[in-house]
């Protein structure tokens, strides 16, 4: 099971992981990013999360065939919320698992770090004092 | 021919529209539909190199444009 997807409704982990769930592996690994209640000194009250959807399901899947290939994993799945989130509340999901914990948590690093630089997905902060900023890192990588 | 750009984000915010709709020459590349968005009302105050997505992939700057392909500007992105 290889699978990518943008929802608006919220992320179910547990259903996830039944999902990754293979005969062949002894190891399965689960990244959550939440929703944090500061950022750079500021106060965070929520999240605004979009997303450019074709593209991110696209580029999310390319990423976890990577990892497929680089990793040798037996299932992999990455699932980005977006729309409006509160503290707490998950943005992202990925769950995969492998034969073994070692390349399983190394290929969960790899694909967390690549789906946050290179994933069409953007977020407008909220701050406590109403005002509220896109957050954005330079994506200097591409082309 | 006219090629439609989809804007995101912080681009959409700033030229206050989720589309544009730019009119090039046959052959006209990625850099040359850049160009002509910078030049629009508003334009400037989009970074001077953003990246671009042509059928849902980062495309290079000399990435030939077709009649029919979807042309996105990208802001810098953060997932997660």
């Amino acid at each position: 099971m290889i699978r990518s997807a943008v929802v608006s409704d919220p992320i179910d982990v547990v259903a996830l992981t039944q999902e990754a769930a293979s005969p062949s592996a002894g190891a399965t690994a689960i990244f959550l990013g939440t929703v944090r209640e500061q950022n750079e000194g500021r106060e965070v009250t929520g999240i605004e999360y979009s997303a450019y959807e074709e593209m991110a399901v696209k580029e999310m899947r390319s990423i976890l065939d990577e990892a497929c290939s680089k990793f040798g994993l037996a299932s992999a799945i990455a699932v980005h919320r977006t729309g409006e989130l509160a503290i707490g509340e998950a943005s992202i999901a990925v769950v995969l698992s492998h034969a073994h914990r070692g390349p399983a948590m190394d290929a969960l690093r790899y694909i967390v770090d690549e789906t946050k630089s290179r994933a069409p997905v953007w977020k407008l902060e909220h701050y406590i004092d109403g005002s509220r900023e896109w957050v954005g890192s330079t994506g200097a990588r591409h082309p | 021919m006219t090629v439609t750009v989809r804007l995101f984000a912080s681009y959409a915010q700033t030229l206050g529209r989720s589309a544009v709709d730019i009119e090039t020459p046959e052959g006209a590349t990625v850099e040359d539909v850049v160009a002509a968005i910078l030049a629009m009302p508003g334009g400037d105050r989009l970074p001077p190199r953003p990246l671009v997505a042509v059928n849902h992939s980062y495309a290079a700057r000399g990435t030939v444009i077709g009649e029919g392909d979807e042309v996105a500007l990208i802001p810098p992105v953060a997932g997660g």
